[in-house]
């Protein structure tokens, strides 16, 4: 594998008038990667990925495909692919002219390229679908379509806006699954836009969190997981209890600004171990989750943490109104730049 | 507290006797849906009825009566002489293919000027480009027709506006006659197909065009293989109009046309000139079957379930 990133974004920024959508992004992403974008609506992904695409001209900036500079590229000319939120399926064709329709353009002969569609098509489990009109298939179906018709030209990377948005849950977590199967085995770039933490940790090789147009953290699920280096980042991929400077000194007796993951606290039984810092509260609500139960703890210092308590063997019923211990376990908080 | 909860029957049990036989009304009309649609439907079929239907019977029927040549006064005897003379003379042969052969050039004409300006609109222009767009089509559909078709006459004529812009480059107006016809109300239907093809392109998702370009189709390719099947219908809808409308037209062609015969004139000449309204109503079931077989053509091609 050459040692070009798939991918090389340079001071990518993109205004819409006044509007800056995109403030100078820089990013390689490594050939073969699974990897994500993750942001709030209007934190600039799917503006950046519109812009590999081609659809998006930048307003400065540029974009490498392997070396090779692409900013000024019509979409046609260059060799990624997209599926769309939408699905973006041609309505009057069938599932099988539209998973070919990228060959057709290309020129492929009629025979080649409606074996190179059923073989995609059967790679996205949609074998004996092909007669079918984009109206007929399910929400499911669709995206698969969309995956084919993609996959089928054989791009060198693949963007995803969004794919599993519009899926039910059940759908969208058997879709990721194969997803990164279909990934792992064709071994091609994956950039796949979303909005939800769950899908960017699960999927992805790397992640970048987007807010405001830019990049504000960049590592693996793991990383940005663990540890989250601003207050936005501790408060989008999962939630977190954020304390600043002033109020880690106060309430934890600790330097500088930091935050800690719900389950990493816990409602103190007895006595204290070491390591861990124990707060005194009163409790303000608790919402069973199933597997576990938040409660939401006011610290008699005056602030309010959520503690997330697993509801195993050990469960213990902790009522409204009463007074608790909650224990910090200090290894695992997060200082935060 | 106390008080809200002592006033509050009383309002609800006061309004069903102030208003029970309203209410009661309407609680029918709610459960009973097909007296409900009938009342609505009722007075606007009626009139429908009255103007489209019994007008179109009248039409037909009184091409089937005769007129008495001395007193000019129409007969009712049945007979088929104006049809057959109709269906068999030279002249009215001449006048269908031409009627016809102007309403296709128009028909074309609209489209070909029709699909940028909608695409225009639809896809490319900005907010206030497309309002202005808009605008600019629509108004003259609030300018009288006469006033159009005599502002065409000045276009058209000699040292007219249209022979100076020809002029540097060696051409003349086409002055009246069967062309100045054609451009003239090509230019009359050109919002009618504008809109309808501009609707459909507007129904057709901006993703669409992404993906096509995304699989390596040039912006040429995706217009033929994308765009173009999805909005035929706005297409053919629009030469509904174009096509229909000039099969009908008789006053344009008699302000810009100079001797040019079309169906409508024809008509005209026969119910005011000849006073032999039998004859005109069955010169007038040329055109009317004419668009009957191309509205069958049409909905063949399954265009019309998209209208």
């Amino acid at each position: 594998m050459s040692t070009q990133p798939a991918i090389r974004l340079t001071g990518l920024s993109k205004s819409f008038g006044s509007v800056v959508a995109v403030n100078s992004v820089d990013l390689d992403i490594a050939p073969g990667e699974f990897f994500s974008m993750l942001g709030p609506s209007g934190s600039g992904k799917t503006t950046v990925l519109r812009m590999i695409a081609g659809f998006e001209s930048p307003s400065s900036g540029s974009v490498e495909l392997f070396g090779k500079d692409v900013t000024n590229d019509a979409p046609f000319d260059r060799d990624v692919n997209t599926v769309f939120q939408d699905y973006a399926l041609f309505p009057h064709m069938s599932v099988l002219d539209n998973v070919a329709y990228g060959l057709r353009v290309r020129g492929v002969k009629t025979a080649a390229r409606i074996s190179a569609a059923r073989d995609a098509l059967a790679l996205v489990r949609l074998e004996g679908y092909g007669d079918r009109k984009p109206t007929q298939l399910s929400g499911g179906q669709r995206q698969r379509v969309a995956l084919a018709r993609a996959l089928v030209v054989e791009p060198k990377v693949l963007l995803l806006d969004e794919p599993l948005g519009a899926l039910d849950l059940k759908l969208r977590e058997q879709m990721q699954v194969e997803l990164k199967e279909i990934q792992r085995r064709l071994g091609i770039t994956f950039i796949f836009v979303t909005h939800d933490q769950e899908e960017a940790l699960t999927l992805s090789d790397r992640i970048a969190v987007f807010n405001e147009g830019g990049i504000v953290q960049l590592g693996d699920a793991e990383d940005v997981y663990r540890r989250p280096q601003t207050p936005f980042v501790a408060n989008f991929v999962g939630t977190s209890a954020v304390f600043t400077a002033d109020e880690a000194s106060t309430i934890l007796g600790h330097k500088g600004a930091c935050s800690i993951r719900p389950e990493h606290m816990e409602i103190l039984q007895g006595k204290a171990p070491s390591g861990v810092i124990a707060l005194t509260g009163t409790v303000a609500e608790t919402i069973f989750l199933g597997a576990s139960t938040r409660i939401i703890v006011d610290l008699d210092a005056g602030k309010r943490v959520a503690v997330l308590e697993q509801n195993d063997l050990n469960m213990t019923n902790t009522k409204l109104g009463a007074s608790v211990t909650v224990a910090v376990h200090s290894q695992f908080l997060a200082p935060l730049t | 507290m106390t008080t809200v909860s002592s006033s509050a029957p009383d309002r609800v049990g006061g309004a069903p006797s102030r208003a029970s036989l309203a209410r009661r009304g309407s609680a029918f009309l709610y459960r009973h849906a097909k007296v409900r649609l009938a009342l609505l439907l009722s007075a606007p079929l009626f009139w429908l009825g009255l103007v489209y239907i019994a007008a179109l019977a009248a039409l037909l029927i009184t091409a089937f009566w005769t007129v008495d040549s001395f007193t000019g006064e129409i007969l009712v005897d049945w007979n088929v002489d104006n049809v057959t003379k109709v269906l068999g003379d030279a002249l009215y042969h001449a006048v269908t293919l031409r009627t016809v052969t102007a309403a296709v050039l128009v028909t074309l004409i609209d489209i070909a000027i029709a699909l940028p300006i909608a695409c225009l609109m639809a896809k490319v222009a900005s907010r206030a480009v497309h309002r202005a767009l808009v605008i600019a089509i629509l108004l003259p559909l609030w300018a009288s027709y006469l006033v159009k078709a005599y502002a065409w006459r000045s276009l058209l004529s000699q040292d007219g506006v249209i022979d100076w812009m020809l002029a540097p480059i060696g051409g003349e107006s086409p002055g009246y006659g069967f062309e100045g016809s054609v451009v003239t109300l090509a230019y009359l239907w050109l919002p009618f197909v504008i809109l309808p093809i501009f609707t459909a392109l507007e129904r057709v998702p901006d993703s669409l065009l992404d993906a096509s370009s995304d699989l390596g189709a040039k912006t040429g390719r995706t217009f033929r293989h994308i765009v173009f099947p999805l909005i035929v219908p706005g297409i053919i809808a629009g030469s509904i109009f174009s096509f229909s409308l000039t099969l009908g037209d008789y006053i344009a062609v008699r302000i810009v046309g100079g001797a040019t015969q079309m169906l409508g004139t024809l008509v005209y000449a026969n119910v005011g000139v000849a006073n032999n309204l039998p004859l005109a109503a069955a010169v007038s079931l040329i055109p009317l079957g004419i668009i009957f077989i191309y509205l069958g053509v049409v909905r063949r091609t399954g265009a019309l379930s998209n209208l």
